[in-house]
């Protein structure tokens, strides 16, 4: 099954490009056997390609396909299998598959169904490509396919005005962090001569000096790759400053945001990192700071999430905020945790998303959580499946997110980093109270939106419940894979990925888990008792306003997001367009046309001038022939 | 006795003075096409006067060509004013100013 490695990303990608030859208007049921039967045979082969791989003796299978040398450089077109792949390639396949199941409920009613699962299939395709690839060009190339996708997909309701604008930035956005992944293996071109995982990594934990000498700017080469990486993942994993984007791609069809921006591509830069492990090891200083982004990014988020009343705002701000949780793992060094931390969040986090859009599609399209409220009785079985999704991103146990952030907290504890582990905590407990805000809103209390949409309100189609008990099994049961101690299966498959080499730190203190544990399960718990005192009411959001109202400034803050966008705005986009303007108006308009135009003019005006000699008069003409030959002569004569 | 080359050079400047006055001031079309035929004469008779003074037939020989060439050139040029007068129901060239802007 291993030798069929390279179906896994060529079925989807074939889906996408079959999708176009359908015809002018293929019946739905053909778009749904194909662009849904594509990422199910995806996920078969990966199955199978996953058990052969759990059952064989190589740790690592690496499968070249092409291999293209240019002088010193050569870079190979080929697949890595190894334990993270492997993680990522199951998470990858099942929850993408079950996603293209959910869109056939909800996109059913949609005019661009045919649209969406052509790009929903390339994503896929884009993706697999950036898990599977055996070098950093070929995640590029993912990368970059992700990205595109993701632009495609937000910006799906083009006809609209904000979805479209929504989309370029955050392609826009992302440019920012693409460029500096491109200076990272520039770098690494320059000192190895290749991009391959398995020959970079060998050689730095062999000969650790290789990368630690100074090389630029007071950072060493290492410390150089771990930066221009960390920025390229800050763009695609949405953390200060590049998170902008990812609240504003909810504009995208609400499966978009589970699939894209929740569960997969979102987490490629915890990916990224995670696999250059070697190298983040050997640059203490930008580890800290990825620490310390990740941390800042969680509580940022979290506080901003509080504010929210747009469900998926909710969520949106969530996932950045628990994309901060894996940054500050990593930051640790423990990436084990990270992708422990990336595989819950990737159960959880599309289960709640499905779910709200569940709901969404219930409430015909209302997003705005102060419109809901007793939704529980409508629609039960979203109900069950949203509250194991909030349950397990607020760390209740024995919930998968208990286990996950608790490894988190643990490392962060056991380096002595007391600040961000504090930090940590307090965006655990803020996260369970938004969480459980945005549950008791939709589905507590009485129905506070029109009488119309009340009459409306039915249990989504099997398509799309199937999905959601599944998802939540995962959410329930994934977390166990990680049991603290000495039976956490996860940490140990993930061991020999994380190549330590020579003078890597160690932890400081050994600190039990189950004291942190506690205290985090009485935090959560806590913070859901008061969301229940704030919103369990059949009041709705009045208690909330009221408390709001004490603190009129907190408030105002945090529902406009801290004015980022508002800075951004007036710090580079305006700036930008001045210069643009000034570009286009003055250098173009003046400068380069003015040119043109003055050229243009004269030979308009010397036109002008002549056309009076050419009269039409064939008498005129012989004369002007006559004068020319008598010119001639003289001219021959003297 | 012999006629002097310069008699013959000095009637054929007054015929090609002739000619070139009436090209450029007659307005009928045929008038011009008749100047021209004056001009072209006044060429083989200088040709024919030299050919005679220096004693070499070459000259008398080109005068065959260009009367061929005159003789072709009516043709087409009678043929061309036929077609014009077709069309505009005048050969006045101040008229047929097809070409102006």
């Amino acid at each position: 099954m291993l030798d069929f490695l390279w179906l896994i990303p060529i079925l989807p990608l074939a889906g996408a490009a079959l999708n176009g030859c359908l015809g002018r208007k293929p019946p739905k049921a053909l778009v749904t056997l194909l662009n849904v039967g594509a990422p199910l045979l995806s996920l078969l082969v990966a199955l199978g390609c996953l058990w052969e791989y759990g059952h064989g003796t190589a740790q690592v299978i690496e499968k070249a396909y092409y291999a293209w040398t240019a002088g010193p450089l050569a870079i190979e077109a080929g697949f890595r299998l190894d334990q993270l792949s492997a993680v990522m390639l199951f998470v990858v396949t099942f929850v993408g598959f079950l996603i293209h199941v959910y869109s056939v409920g909800y996109m059913g009613h949609e005019e661009g169904y045919r649209r969406y699962f052509a790009y929903l299939n390339l994503f896929m395709a884009a993706m697999l490509l950036l898990v599977l690839g055996s070098n950093y060009l070929v995640m590029f190339v993912g990368w970059e396919g992700v990205g595109l996708c993701s632009y495609l997909l937000i910006g799906f309701y083009y006809d609209q005005d904000f979805p479209p604008y929504a989309g370029k930035k955050a392609f826009i956005v992302n440019r920012v962090g693409d460029f500096a992944f491109l200076l990272g293996m520039f770098a690494l071109i320059a000192k190895f001569g290749t991009l391959q995982y398995s020959t970079i990594f060998k050689q730095i934990q062999e000969q650790p000096g290789l990368v630690t000498g100074p090389y630029v700017g007071g950072f060493t080469l290492a410390g150089f790759v771990a930066l221009c990486f960390f920025v390229g993942a800050m763009g695609k994993s949405a953390q200060i400053p590049l998170y902008v984007w990812l609240p504003d791609a909810m504009a995208g069809p609400t499966p978009v945001s589970a699939l894209i921006h929740a569960a997969t591509m979102v987490t490629a830069g915890v990916y990224m990192v995670a696999r250059t492990n070697v190298i983040y090891q050997l640059a203490p200083g930008v580890s800290q700071f990825v620490a310390v982004i990740g941390a800042a990014t969680a509580l940022f988020a979290a506080t901003i999430g509080l504010a929210q009343t747009d469900i998926k705002k909710v969520l949106a701000y969530s996932t950045v905020s628990q994309l901060g949780y894996m940054f500050l793992a990593a930051g640790l060094g423990a990436y084990s945790a990270a992708i422990f931390h990336l595989g819950t969040h990737a159960f959880f986090k599309a289960l709640l998303f499905l779910g709200s859009g569940s709901v969404i599609h219930a409430m015909g399209g209302e997003q705005d959580m102060r419109q809901m409220g007793g939704l529980r009785k409508a629609l039960p079985q979203t109900f069950i499946t949203f509250v194991i999704g909030a349950l397990a991103i607020a760390g209740i146990f024995p919930f998968a997110g208990f286990f996950s952030k608790d490894e988190i907290l643990h490392a962060a504890a056991e380096h002595g980093q007391w600040p961000l582990y504090a930090v940590g905590l307090l965006t655990a407990a803020l996260t369970a109270f938004y969480m459980f805000r945005a549950v008791f809103l939709t589905f507590w209390g009485r129905f506070r939106g029109t009488p119309e949409q009340e009459h409306h309100l039915h249990e989504s189609p099997p398509s799309m419940t199937i999905p959601l008990w599944i998802l939540a099994v995962g959410a329930l049961g994934s977390g166990w894979l990680g049991w603290p101690g000495k039976h956490n299966w996860i940490a140990s498959f993930l061991d020999p990925v994380i190549l330590h080499p020579a003078g890597a730190q160690a932890a400081e203190h050994a600190i039990s888990p189950l004291l942190l544990g506690l205290l985090a399960l009485a935090v959560a718990a806590a913070a859901i008792w008061y969301a229940w005192k704030v919103y369990g009411d059949d009041l709705g959001t009045e208690q909330g306003e009221q408390w709001a109202a004490r603190f009129p400034w907190i408030h105002d803050l945090l529902v406009h997001k801290y004015y980022v966008d508002e800075i951004y705005d007036l710090m580079i986009v305006r700036p930008l367009a001045a210069l643009a303007d000034f570009f286009w108006k003055g250098i173009d308009g003046m400068v380069i046309d003015g040119a043109l135009h003055t050229g243009a003019a004269t030979a308009k005006v010397a036109g002008e001038v002549s056309r009076f000699s050419i009269t039409g008069n064939v008498r005129n003409y012989a004369l002007y022939f006559f004068l020319g030959v008598i010119l001639l002569f003289l001219w021959l004569i003297f | 006795m012999e006629v002097p080359i310069q008699w013959y050079l000095l009637l054929a400047a007054a015929l090609f003075a002739i000619g070139a006055a009436g090209a450029l001031t007659r307005r009928n079309g045929i008038s011009i096409f008749l100047s021209i035929e004056l001009m072209l004469n006044a060429a083989n008779l200088t040709l024919v006067a030299y050919s005679r003074l220096l004693a070499v037939r070459t000259g008398q020989l080109v005068v065959f060509f260009v009367l061929a060439v005159a003789a072709a050139e009516a043709a087409v040029g009678l043929a061309l004013f036929i077609a014009v007068f077709r069309q505009r129901h005048t050969i006045d060239v101040n008229r047929i100013n097809l070409m102006r802007w």
